[in-house]
C-alpha cells in the first residue's frame, strides 16, 4: 500500500514539534543515514550539490548542528532563538509503496532578545518507509525570502 | 542649523568615542566623504563574464548598474533614467543588449548612451541625447576586483590599492592556476554600524572566544591550524586604511610547500583528485581548496577574506548589510569547488557556524556603545610591541589592533579632508 497522507503528515508534525521544543536528539534519529537537510538559496534549483546553499547537510553536519545547539557555547544560540511553526496546505506530489514526496507550507516565528521575526518558506519532504518506521529521506526548505539579506538563524528551519 | 560633528574629536591613534557607531550627523558625512571620494569594490571580473553581462549593485548608498560592453570594456553607472529618476533595472544579474526605462521608455546601451526615447516629437527637436546618457563613474580594475569611484580626481586605483597589491595577487592563487570565479554568496544584515564590521575583519584576538562553537565542530588537526592567537602570525598596516592580518603564515603562499602533508580534512578530496590529476597539481588544488591564510582588509567595503570576499554596506547608521561571496576554480574539478561550497556553507552565511556569533558580538557592541556618554572603544591593542619594517609598513602581532588603526585613520584622512569633501554638507550647515 502506498504511503498516505496522514502517515506523512503524522512524521512531519512531529518533526515540527521537536524542533520547536528543542529535542534535538530525537530529530536527529528522525532522518535516514544518507538523508540530507538542506535550505537553499536559488529558488529555481533542483542540483542542491554543486551550488552556494544556506546549509547543506549530511549525517554529520545534522550531528553537529545539534551539537553547536544544545553546546550553550555559541552565543547567537545561547539561549537559543524559542521558536514557533506551523505546517500546513499538505500536498501529496508523489506515493508509492516505500517513498513519497510531500509538499507543505511553513510559517515560522522567532522570538530572541526582544525582536520578533517570521520567515515563511515552502517544505518538500522525501520520506521513506524503513524497517523502523517512516523516515525523512530529504527535506527541503525554500524560504520566501531566501534571495533577500537574512538575518541570523541559530536553530533548525 | 545643524553642526556637524567633528571627526577629530570622536577618533584618535588608539581610541574610538562609542558614537562613532550611532551619530546620524556622522553617517552622513560618511556616506558623502568616504563613499563618494574612496575607490569602492562593486564587483569581481567574473560576474560580468561576457559581453551583455551586467549586475545591479550599490556604491555606498547610490543604485549602480555594472556592465560589460560589446568591446569587452566594464562600465560601473548609476541606476538612475536621466528623464525622471526611475530605476532602469531591477535585476541583480543576467544578460542584456540595452536597458529599456519602464516609465516612459527611454533606452540605453550597455555603455549607458541614451539610444531611444518613444514620441521623440513632444521635445520639438530640443532634446540632444547626447546630454543624456546614464551617470557614469570612474572605473578601474585590478587582478579581477573591479572598483567604482564618483571622485574624477583621487589617485588611480593602483597606487589606491599600492602595498596591498601583492597580497591580491596572493589570494588569487586560490584558483590553483585557474581563473578564480564568485560561486553564489550568503547575504545578511545586522542591527548595527558598518565600521563595527570593518573592525572585525582585522580582529583575530575574537575567533578564540566567539568561535567557540565552530572550534567544537572541527577535527583537532584543524583546531589547531586554527589556534593562531598565540601563534607567529602578524597583523601589518599597509597604508590608505588597508591591512592585512596573516592569521596562518604556512599559507600565505598557497605554491609554497607543495610538500607539505596533506591535512585530515582533505585526504578524501586529494584521493578523488588522484584519479585525473598528477601528485603536484593534486596538492596544489588541495591547498587552494583549504583558502589563504589571511584576511586582506581593502579600505572601506572589501575584505579578501581567508577563502571568500566579505563585503560591507551601510544601510542605515545602526543598520549594515554583509555578503561573503563564495569563490573557486573556474573550470577546475567539482570535487575540489564542491569542497569549497561546503566549507564556505559550514562557517558563513546566517545559517553557518561562525557568522551567526560573530553577529551576535557585533549586535552587542551596537548595544553596548549606547550606554554612557564619553566612554571611549579601545583600539591599543598591541601598540606597545608594534614595529616598522624597513618598507614602512607598522606591524604587531596577529591579535593586536593595528589594522583598525589603519582603518581609522584612513577614515580620518577621508572625514576631514576638505578638498575631498563635497560641497553639500558644508551648505547645509550654514544654513
Ligand atoms: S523616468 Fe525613465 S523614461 Fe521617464
Ligand atoms: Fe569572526
Amino acid at each position: 500500500m502506498s504511503i498516505t497522507l496522514n502517515e506523512a503528515v503524522e512524521l512531519v508534525t512531529l518533526e515540527a514539534d521537536l524542533l520547536d521544543h528543542g529535542d534535538f536528539t530525537q530529530w536527529l534519529s528522525l532522518y535516514t543515514e544518507d538523508g540530507l537537510y538542506i535550505v537553499p538559496i536559488d529558488p529555481d534549483t533542483e542540483d542542491f550539490e554543486d551550488i552556494l546553499n544556506y546549509a547543506y547537510d549530511n549525517a554529520e553536519m545534522r550531528a553537529k548542528r545539534v551539537q553547536r545547539l544544545l553546546g550553550g557555547r555559541a552565543i547567537s544560540a545561547a539561549p537559543p532563538a524559542r521558536t514557533i511553526r506551523l505546517l500546513a496546505r499538505y500536498r501529496m506530489l508523489d506515493t508509492d509503496e516505500t517513498t513519497c514526496t510531500l509538499r507543505c507550507a511553513q510559517m515560522l516565528t522567532e522570538l530572541r532578545q526582544g525582536r520578533e521575526r517570521y520567515y515563511a518558506a515552502n517544505v518538500t519532504f522525501d520520506l521513506v518507509r524503513t524497517e523502523t518506521g517512516l523516515k525523512i529521506g530529504r527535506k527541503v526548505v525554500r524560504l520566501l525570502t531566501s534571495t533577500e539579506a537574512l538575518t541570523a538563524v541559530s536553530y533548525i528551519l | 542649523m545643524t553642526t556637524l560633528p567633528d571627526p577629530r574629536s570622536l577618533v584618535n591613534a588608539d581610541y574610538a568615542d562609542g558614537s562613532i557607531y550611532s551619530n546620524p550627523d556622522l553617517y552622513d558625512m560618511e556616506m558623502d566623504r568616504i563613499f563618494m571620494h574612496n575607490w569602492i569594490w562593486v564587483a569581481h571580473r567574473s560576474d560580468i563574464p561576457e559581453a551583455g553581462s551586467f549586475i545591479t549593485t550599490f556604491v555606498g548608498p547610490h543604485p549602480v548598474v555594472v556592465t560589460r560592453d560589446r568591446k569587452g570594456d566594464v562600465h560601473v553607472m548609476l541606476n538612475r533614467c536621466r528623464h525622471r529618476g526611475a530605476t532602469v533595472c531591477e535585476n541583480k544579474r543576467g544578460k542584456a543588449a540595452s536597458f529599456v526605462c519602464p516609465y516612459h521608455g527611454w533606452a540605453y546601451g550597455l555603455d549607458g548612451a541614451l539610444r531611444g526615447v518613444p514620441f521623440q516629437d513632444g521635445y520639438s527637436g530640443q532634446l540632444d541625447k547626447a546630454k543624456y546618457p546614464l551617470v557614469s563613474l570612474r572605473v578601474e580594475e585590478y587582478n579581477g576586483l573591479i572598483f567604482a569611484t564618483f571622485d574624477a580626481d583621487i589617485m588611480p586605483l593602483d597606487a589606491w590599492l599600492g602595498r596591498a597589491k601583492p597580497w591580491i595577487d596572493l589570494f588569487m592563487k586560490q584558483g590553483a592556476g585557474w581563473p578564480v570565479k564568485t560561486m553564489g554568496e550568503h547575504k545578511f544584515t545586522f542591527p548595527g554600524n558598518w565600521k563595527i564590521q570593518l573592525e572585525n575583519t582585522t580582529d583575530a584576538y575574537h575567533f578564540p572566544i566567539v568561535h567557540k562553537s565552530f572550534l567544537d565542530s572541527v577535527d583537532g588537526e584543524t583546531q589547531n591550524t586554527f589556534d593562531f592567537v598565540e601563534g607567529e602570525g602578524y597583523v601589518e598596516d599597509l597604508g590608505h586604511g588597508h591591512s592585512v592580518m596573516v592569521m596562518i603564515p604556512e599559507l600565505v603562499d598557497l605554491e609554497a610547500d607543495l610538500d607539505a602533508p596533506i591535512p585530515e580534512r582533505f585526504q578524501e578530496l586529494a584521493e578523488g583528485l588522484s584519479k585525473d590529476y598528477p601528485p603536484e597539481q593534486v596538492r596544489r588544488i588541495v591547498r587552494a581548496v583549504g583558502g589563504s591564510g589571511f584576511n586582506l582588509n581593502l579600505f572601506p567595503n572589501l575584505a579578501c577574506s581567508m577563502a571568500f570576499f566579505r563585503v560591507l554596506r551601510p544601510l542605515s547608521v545602526t543598520e549594515t548589510e554583509i555578503r561573503h561571496i563564495a569563490i573557486g576554480m573556474d573550470g577546475g574539478p567539482k570535487l575540489g569547488n564542491d569542497m569549497r561550497l561546503r566549507l564556505h556553507e559550514h562557517f558563513q552565511g546566517p545559517m553557518g557556524f561562525g557568522s551567526p556569533d560573530d553577529a551576535e558580538a557585533w549586535d552587542r557592541v551596537q548595544r553596548g556603545s549606547l550606554a554612557g556618554r564619553d566612554i571611549a572603544i579601545l583600539l591599543n591593542r598591541g601598540l606597545g610591541h608594534e614595529a616598522r619594517r624597513e618598507d614602512g609598513n607598522l606591524f604587531s602581532d596577529v591579535s593586536a589592533e593595528t589594522g583598525m588603526r589603519a582603518a581609522y585613520r584612513q577614515w580620518l584622512a577621508a572625514m576631514t579632508d576638505v578638498t575631498a569633501a563635497c560641497s553639500k554638507n558644508e551648505e547645509e550647515s550654514m544654513a
